[in-house]
Parts: structure tokens; sequence; C-alpha cells
């Protein structure tokens, strides 16, 4: 079965994996750090008792629930160049670079994802927490940020990291833009150098070490974290 | 907004491009329906299997399990596609690759059950530990066998506990057919993207691949809906009204 496997052309094409799971990396990174900010502003404007503001987060989060990725890719690279041109009132201005329009993209789509589960983590802070705060004379943003907010991230945190997990994963799309991310690195060597099974099933390979350790830490980081109830 | 220009001959295939979003949300359904059958049936055995105290049968249930969720969907499709007819037995290869028909279709199918199926199986594992030990205690202290105590106890129940994340899953499936699309299956988001390359309507296009998966999704929701009220388990949390 693995007779004709050639090790050779994976050891050559190291350094340039490499170059395309820093990118992979860098927009996990970027994209959830962006994700978890707008999805907590999501799942507060989702909680507010106001139907102003709580329906068009509920709206945002159920459109991009129920679209796929890619489709949501697809949408920004044609939107964010229009919407540039739109705001600068410049109809020949540059893009932004296909790296900031996918970032742009899974920011997006992953807040949708991060405001249900930070909705969740808010939603598990007792009550009391809340009305002593008030009753202290905190005011919202006060008692949000100084009291509701820490002890939900705290719950939240291996959830976060496991939604983190799979933004990794799912970073791999951006194969159907062109990208050269770890998958499109894999891709492009395994086409250009006609060895598609040695390098498909190698980065089946980085893809399962990366998750697999990455799943295993956060198991141990929930039972430290772990509140004593 | 315009879109006239759905009745408009398409650039081949004789058709309209209405016809070409049509025939995408047929390959979407295909793709869904076909993966999920076989993300079902296997995440069920997987499930089960995880659940038995007998290491040589929740061992390799939980290696399949951990090895599948690990590995991006895309990853899953490129193996299936490119590198399973390679390095099985050479007739079965070769057939694969000329004899065996609609090979993208079966391989997105393939892939999309089997990884599916590794998350299908946590679940049914959640719905069945999550039945009191008190049940299967009571079932094997009035005769029952381990495997009547499946049958006759944790399936019935446990399959019930666990329809709303069992619809969740199927919609995940549903949007995933999307990624089949590297591949070369004209699902609806394929289409959406040469109809906007043929005709520059984007905009439009997208909107209305949009509107359909949102239609698509409402509409199993919707259904789940009746079907969660009738198969609910009296007494269990969310069960009140």
């Amino acid at each position: 079965m693995f007779a004709g496997f050639d090790f050779d052309v994976i050891q050559r094409a190291l350094p340039y994996l490499w170059q395309g799971m820093l990118f992979t990396l860098g927009l996990t990174a970027l994209a959830m750090v962006g994700g978890i900010i707008l999805g907590t502003l999501l799942a507060l404007m989702r909680l507010s008792s106001f139907k102003a503001v709580s329906l068009p987060a509920s709206a945002y989060v159920n459109l991009l629930r129920s679209t796929p990725l890619i489709l949501v890719i697809f949408w920004f690279y044609f939107l964010v160049p229009i919407a540039i041109k739109q705001i600068s009132g410049d109809s020949y201005a540059q893009g932004i670079g296909p790296f900031h329009s996918a970032l742009i993209a899974f920011t997006l789509f992953e807040a949708a994802y991060y405001c249900e589960i930070i909705r969740a983590g808010i939603q598990s802070v007792p009550a009391g927490q809340v009305n002593a705060a008030y009753a202290l004379g905190l005011n919202y943003w006060q008692a949000t940020i100084q009291i509701v907010l820490p002890q939900a991230f705290r719950n939240m945190v291996p959830i976060l990291l496991t939604q983190g997990i799979i933004l990794f994963q799912d970073t791999s799309l951006v194969y159907v833009v062109g990208l050269t991310d770890f998958m499109g690195a894999a891709s492009k060597v395994a086409q250009r150098d006609g060895r598609l099974v040695e390098m498909y099933l190698f980065a089946a390979l980085v893809y399962f070490i990366f998750c697999f350790i990455g799943s295993y830490a956060v198991k141990r980081l929930q039972l430290r974290i772990t509140p004593p109830r | 907004m315009d879109f006239s220009f759905l009745s408009q001959p398409a650039f081949s295939g004789g058709g309209t491009y209405l016809g070409w979003v049509i025939t995408g949300i047929k390959w979407t359904m295909l793709v869904s329906i076909f993966a999920w059958i076989i993300a079902f049936t296997i995440g069920s055995v997987l499930g089960i299997l995880r659940t038995t105290k007998v290491i040589w049968l929740y061992g390799p249930a939980t290696v399949y399990v951990e090895v599948f969720r690990n590995v991006p969907l895309l990853v899953h499709l490129f193996i299936w596609y490119f590198v399973v007819p390679e390095i099985v037995p050479r007739t079965l290869g070769l057939w694969m690759k000329q004899g065996m028909p609609m090979p993208e279709f079966w391989s997105a199918v393939l892939a999309l059950g089997f990884y599916t199926a590794s998350r299908v199986s946590e679940q049914v594992r959640s719905g069945i530990q999550s039945i009191p030990r008190g049940q299967t205690q009571a079932a094997l202290a009035t005769g029952l066998t381990m495997p009547q105590v499946y049958r006759h106890v944790l399936l019935p129940m446990g399959y019930r506990i666990v329809v709303p994340p069992l619809t969740s899953e199927f919609l995940t499936i549903f949007k995933n057919s999307s990624v089949a699309l590297t591949i070369g299956v004209l699902e609806l988001t394929a289409q959406a993207r040469s109809i906007s390359e043929y005709t520059f309507r984007t905009f439009e296009i997208f909107t209305l691949a949009t509107v359909v998966y949102v239609l698509i999704t409402l509409t199993v929701v919707v259904i789940m809906q009746v079907v969660e009220r009738r198969l609910r388990v009296p007494g269990y949390i969310g069960t009140g009204k």
C-alpha cells in the first residue's frame, strides 16, 4: 500500500507548508479574537430587553448560522471591495487583499457562533450577582464588565477554545478562493508534483496532531479551572 | 435588484439560469440526505459501542471519533476523492476512477457521511449516558440481558432525548454539503458561483442562494419542532408547558 510512498516530497515542501501553517494560525488567532469581541457585543445585544437592540442581533446570528461558510466567504469576497469603494468614494480604490477579506469573513461568521456560546455563558451567571451589583450602585456597563463577564468567561473558556479548534479546521475552506493556507499549500504542492496521496495524508496527519493536542489541552484546562461548587 | 436574468437561456445546458439553481438545490438535497443516512447509521453504531464497558468495543469506536473529528472536512473530501482510489487494491481503484458513476457525488457523500458520523456518535452517546443508571439496573434486575436493556430501555429513551441535537447535526450536514463544490459537485453554492461568473448578477444570485438555504433550514426546524413535541420524554427539563 505504501510501497510507492515518497516521503521526500513532503520533506522538500516543508518550508512552503510551514508558511501556509503560519497563515492558518494567524487567521485562526485573529478571527478568534475578533469573533469573541464581536460575539460578546452580539450576545449583550441579544440579551437586551429593548426589542430594537435584540432583534437585529438575533436576525444576524440566525442568518449566519443557517448559511454555509463557503457561501459567506464568497459573499465577502464580493462585498468587501464594493464596500470599500462605497466608503472611500473612489471607484478605483485598492482592495484590502485576500488575507483581510478572509479575516473579515471569518470574524463575522464566527461571531455568530461565539455569540451563542457567550449568551449561554452570561445566562449561567446567577441573577443575584447582577442584582447585587445594581444594589451597590453600579450601572449597566460597570455591572456587565466587572461582575457578569468575568464570571461568564471563566465558565466559557473551554467551549470558546473548542470553537477555536473548529475555526482552525474551518480556515482550510479559504482554499475555495485560492489562498495559500496550510491546506492550500499542501494542495498546490500535491498538484505541482503529482503527489496527491502523500500530501493529503500528510495534511490530515498534521491537522489531526494539532487538533488532538489542542482538544486534550482544553480538556485538562477544563478540569483545572472548573470552579468548585 | 433585478432577477430577470433567471429566465434567460443559460450559457450551457439548454435551460435557464433558474434551471441551474434548481439543479443546485437538487444536488444539495441529495448529498445531504445520502450523507445523513451514512452518518446516522454509523454514528448510532459508534455511539452505542462507546457506551459499552468492553474495551475492544469502545476502544476502536473512540479512535474513530478522535481521528475523524480532528481532521477538517475538506481534507476528508480530498482523501476520499483523490487518495482512496490510489491506495485500495488496483482493480477496485481503477473501477473507482473509471467505472464508478458520479465519482464526485459519491466521494462527497462518503466523506460527509463518515465525517458527520463521528459527531452523531457523540450525540447518541451523550443521550444514552444521560439516562439515569437506575433504569439500567432496574432493567437488569427484572431479568433482561444487556442487549435487551439497550433494545427496550436505553435506545428508545436515548433517541428521544437527542432529537434536538440530531436536528442541528442534520442542518450542519446540509450546510457542509457546500464543501462538495471543491471536488466539482454542482450543488447550490457552486451553481450560484458559476451563475455570478456568467451573468455578473453576483448580488442577486448570492441573495437567492442565501434565501434558499435559510428557507430550507427554517422548514427543517419547523418540521422537527413538531417531531420533537411528539417524541418528548415527559418529566425532563425543557418539556414543561
